[in-house]
């Protein structure tokens, strides 16, 4: 079974998709970091006032809709790849690669994961 | 006032109606109708099932008492969930082409098949189970409860029995749509849609609640965030380890729990679906704690002091007058426990099933005999029913043994970390390859230990799991190993503590010994399958189906999976393998994907081993691959031996072929010499006999004549003599009978001597150039042989140097204490061919030319072989060249 390297550089649309995944992959890091923000705030025993609660509320619910927001957008580019077209061509040998499993609903992932 | 018995029939009516749902969606899917049922919405919702009762009830009790820190429960799992297209999205497509049942089955699967690592995720899921359902029972408990006394102060003991009927019910609808059917994929729609359906409800009640809180007791989003700010908990004071330990402990359990891998992997219709939940999950989350902080604040404010903040949800429309939601309300709560219980008991039932159940009824029954006897199927399906109904009793135990006096939150907490001991063996396995079985088995046991220990048991303390001394004074009386603060670092939140500690020892002791150990061939298959899913989803290995038996396959796949769906399995390779009408023919690929099949229903170890016991020892397992590949390697190395043996036979064959060719030179030579040897005798005894004849027989001869005749007999017996000397002399030399004679002398005057002899009675006109000074180099040799052997290279120089002028250069130089004495003529030389043998006896260069036998080099050689030197010939040097070397000090060579 000959794996044929991916090509060294992609085309436009093709590179836009990888840092789209590679984005998808940083979400949930910005997003703990982000959580984890209120580690910092004051709760008023160093002196200062403490964060109200409803500030921290809203920070966090806000935070948690903007992830979400940003979950949406990805997930909405992530529809339009299709079946066969995975991140290094349309016509990828990885389709090809794999073998058939009849007899059972297994629909090929929208998008591969990429090979990088 | 609701009475309880509206209260019940509104329950019966509910369950009736998710009962309907339930019966509804089983059958569209079972008719291929309702492809809605397998939309993403759907398996959006059904996720929801990670909110409990727990969310219902305890999240406001939660805030009342710590404030925003609840919100870390659903922080985690958002994270979780927005991080699918590396995480969950790889655990889906692992678990679908794996045909995975359960979370068991996955880490059993990754680490070779294990059963023993199975049971042990078995074990670990069932007891952190129980903990679980018994707060979804305490909940279900306290809503009617709430109901009975709306002050929330006392309990009758009718609504404190009601919890076993709870049980009882939840177990019913679990057995009746969990386990109808052994399905293939083991995915359920009835169940799935009826939680569907509950996520909608559990939302709708605690926003609902939520709105009338905001806008109906209060005055808008201003006033209630005004009102937040200056209750008890209007100001930031969560705890730093909690808040990041839980919102890390909550993820993980969002993969780990066995009921949240049942909805999100194994009733997975569409790796695609995870697209629209990758949002709308964490979505579903937001909302529902939107308003659990308003909704404790405003019953903090509320409600008498000492009210359980655990039941403000009920009890706030309930002062406030508003029945029909406090219903709702408590249908939210009752839906979200009743659907946790059922896909928990459910998850955890095909486990037990799987991975315990059927490896003790395969090992008692393989004794008798290669086929399965008895309907598999029935086994499997009742001993998932027997374990729904035994998790339930467990849970009512554990319900009845705590008290149900702990607040919701902390029981949920402990199970949670229970169940999050397995993510180090989860993840490991999923994205390292070098994840061993050892190592996992060792990580689980480690963090499974460390739990119990410092969590759960703890927990039950007041009941006497836990002796009281070890709590004060540590195990065994050691101070630093108290459960409540290990190694003596005291301070520590216990939650913290405790999964700080069983967590990373788990993750340490499972990287450690996956280091250390080695995995087994079909480890490192699965592993490198699983790691790199994305790549290839080929079957670990294949069975040759020849001596499997098609219908025996047939007659094992109908008892697991029923008859109708067996032979629609078999009816479709038929067609595939164009045999339609016959029973397909077992090929490898066939058997596998059989076996596949047979993994979605009993798990895929017990599949394995199930369709091992029908093919038989035709089976080609790994290390049947690794053992013909150690064989051919032996082949190889075994004729790699006899390709060595046969060269150095060759070359011996070639050594001997060279000595043959010697041997018959030699012996060509001998009989040349005998010849040659006759020849010289004869002549020279021919012309005696033939002289003293005439001497005898002639009369009157002048004395002259005489004198001439007798001087030629002299001259010929003289010739004689020297002939058979030499032959003496070689023959002395070659049997090692000489003596030598050393003495010290110097190269020059034996060259003198030497070349005097040599040239003397010869004419000769040849002229030899010497260097004295260089000759006069001390030795200590047998002179008079040594001078022989200058004798001989000299006067051979003479006889054979063909030059018009000859010459002979003789060269003496001295190194390392070696002398060497180079003798050059500038003839032509001695030919090629004719150079190998000069230093054999008999040999003659030139026969005819020369007068002498062909034994004088051969007795140079012996000669300086006896005086610790050599004699060889040099080529190339013009004409024909000798060197001969000796060591200045000659030590006689011992025989």
């Amino acid at each position: 079974m000959s794996q044929q390297r991916p090509p060294v550089f992609l085309e436009r649309q093709s590179y836009r998709r990888r840092r789209l995944m590679d984005a998808a992959r940083l979400l949930p890091v910005f997003g703990a970091a982000l959580f984890m923000v209120p580690l910092l705030w004051s709760k008023g025993d160093d002196g200062g006032p403490a964060v109200q609660t409803s500030t921290a509320m809203i920070y966090v619910f806000g935070v948690w809709a903007v992830l979400i927001l940003c979950a949406a957008v990805f997930s909405k580019f992530a529809r339009r790849w299709r079946n066969n077209d995975s991140p290094h061509g349309p016509s990828s040998l990885k389709a090809s690669t794999m073998i058939p499993r009849t007899g059972s609903s297994h629909p090929r992932a929208h998008a591969d994961d990429d090979v990088g | 006032m609701v009475s309880l018995d509206l209260l019940i029939a509104v329950c019966l009516i509910y369950v009736a109606i998710l009962f309907a749902v339930a019966f509804v969606a089983d059958r569209l899917a079972r008719n291929g109708r309702g492809n809605w049922l397998r939309s993403p919405l759907v398996y959006t919702l059904s996720l929801s099932i990670y909110c409990t009762a727990w969310t219902s009830y305890g999240a406001v009790g939660y805030a009342a008492r710590s404030g925003l820190e609840y919100v870390t429960i659903y922080l985690g799992p958002t994270l979780a969930m927005i991080g699918w297209w590396w995480g969950v999205r790889k655990l889906v497509r692992v678990g679908r082409s794996q045909r995975v049942t359960s979370i068991a089955d996955l880490i059993s699967a990754r680490y070779g098949k294990s059963n023993l690592l199975a049971i042990g995720v078995t074990i670990l899921a069932l007891i952190s189970l129980t903990p679980y359902i018994a707060l979804q029972l305490q909940s279900i408990t306290l809503s009617f409860s709430i109901f009975a006394a709306p002050n929330g102060q006392t309990m009758s003991s009718d609504v404190a029995s009601s919890a076993f009927w709870v049980a009882c019910g939840l177990a019913v609808f679990a057995i009746l749509f969990g386990t109808r059917n052994l399905d293939a994929n083991e995915r359920h729609h009835g169940v799935v849609t009826a939680i569907a359906l509950e996520a909608v409800i559990k939302l709708l009640a605690l926003l609902s609640v939520g709105v009338f809180v905001v806008w109906g007791v209060a005055d808008g989003v201003e006033d209630i965030l005004n009102r937040i700010d200056q209750s008890d908990i209007g100001s930031w004071q969560v705890q730093d380890g909690r808040w990041a330990t839980i919102t890390f402990l909550a993820a993980a359990a969002f993969i780990c729990l066995p009921r949240m891998f049942q909805v999100m992997v194994v009733e997975n219709d569409d790796e695609r679906h995870l697209r629209t939940a990758a949002w709308a999950f964490p979505l579903y989350l937001l909302l529902i704690s939107l308003f659990v902080l308003p909704i404790a604040v405003v019953g903090l404010e509320r409600l008498p002091e000492g009210a359980n903040p655990d039941s403000f949800v009920l009890t706030l429309p309930l002062i406030e007058g508003r029945n029909n939601l406090a219903i709702l309300s408590f249908l939210g709560g009752f839906s979200s426990a009743t659907s946790m219980v059922i896909v928990a008991a459910m998850a955890v039932s095909t486990m037990i099933s799987n991975h315990i159940v059927m490896p003790i009824y395969l090992s008692t029954r393989a004794r008798q005999g290669v086929s399965i006897s008895g309907d598999v199927r029935d086994i499997v399906l009742m001993s998932r029913r027997l374990s729904i109904i035994a998790v339930l009793l467990m849970g009512y135990g554990y319900y009845r043994i705590s008290g149900g006096g702990t607040a919701l939150a902390s029981i949920g907490l402990i199970a949670f970390a229970g169940i999050a001991q397995i993510l180090p063996a989860l993840v490991g396995g999923l994205f390292w390859r070098g994840a061993t079985r050892a190592g996992a088995m060792a990580g689980l046991t480690v963090g499974f230990g460390l739990w119990l220990y410092t969590m759960l048991l703890p927990g039950l303390g007041q009941s006497g799991l836990l002796p009281a001394t070890v709590l004060r004074d540590g195990l065994f009386g050691f101070y630093f190993l108290r459960p409540d603060a290990l190694f003596g670092i005291t301070g520590m939140d216990p939650i913290v503590h405790s999964v700080f500690w069983s967590i990373t020892l788990n993750t340490a002791v499972f990287c450690i010994v996956s280091l250390i150990t080695f995995p087994s061939p079909i480890e490192r298959l699965q592993g490198a399958q699983i790691v790199n899913v994305f790549e290839h989803s080929v079957g670990p290995r294949g069975w040759t189906g020849s001596v499997a038996q098609s219908e025996d396959l047939l007659i094992m796949s109908q008892r697991i999976l029923g008859a109708t769906e067996a032979q629609a399995l078999f009816q479709k390779e038929a067609d595939l393998q164009k045999k339609a009408g016959h029973l397909p023919e077992p090929t490898p690929a066939f058997v596998q994907r059989l076996e596949l099949e047979l993994s979605g229903s009993v798990g895929a170890a017990t599949a394995h081993a199930m369709v091992g016991q029908i093919v038989g020892g035709s089976s080609v397992s790994v290390e049947d691959l690794l053992a013909v590949a150690d064989e051919s390697a032996q082949l190889l190395e075994y004729s790699s031996e006899l390709e060595a043996k046969s060269n150095e036979l060759s070359r011996a064959a070639a050594q001997l072929r060279d000595a043959n060719e010697k041997l018959t030179q030699i012996s060509v030579q001998k009989d040349a010499f005998l010849s040659q040897i006759s020849h010289e005798l004869r002549t020279p005894m021919t012309s005696i006999r033939a002289f003293s004849e005439i001497l005898r027989d002639t009369d009157g001869m002048t004395p002259e004549d005489k004198a001439r005749y007798a001087g030629i007999i002299h001259d010929e017996t003289l010739r004689l003599t020297r002939l058979l000397d030499d032959l003496l002399d070689l023959s002395v030399l070659e049997s090692g009978q000489i003596s030598l004679n050393l003495r010290e002398a110097r190269i020059g005057p034996v060259l003198d001597h030497a070349v005097s002899t040599a040239m003397a009675g010869s004419g000769g006109t040849m002229t030899i150039h010497r260097d004295r000074s260089s000759e006069d180099v001390p030795i200590t040799t047998d002179v008079d042989r040594l001078a022989q052997v200058f004798i001989n290279l000299i006067s051979n120089a003479q006889k054979y140097c063909d030059a018009p002028n000859p010459s002979l250069t003789i060269t003496v130089g001295q190194h390392a204490g070696q002398i060497t004495c180079d003798f050059m003529d500038n003839g032509s030389g001695i030919p090629r061919d004719s150079q190998a043998m000069v230093f054999e006896k008999f040999a003659r260069v030139s026969g005819d030319k020369a007068g002498g036998a062909g034994l004088g080099l051969a007795i140079c050689r012996e000669i300086l072989e006896r005086l610790g030197g050599q004699v060889i010939y040099m080529n190339g040097l013009g004409g024909a060249a000798f060197r001969v070397t000796l060591p200045a000090q000659a030590a006689v060579t011992v025989q």
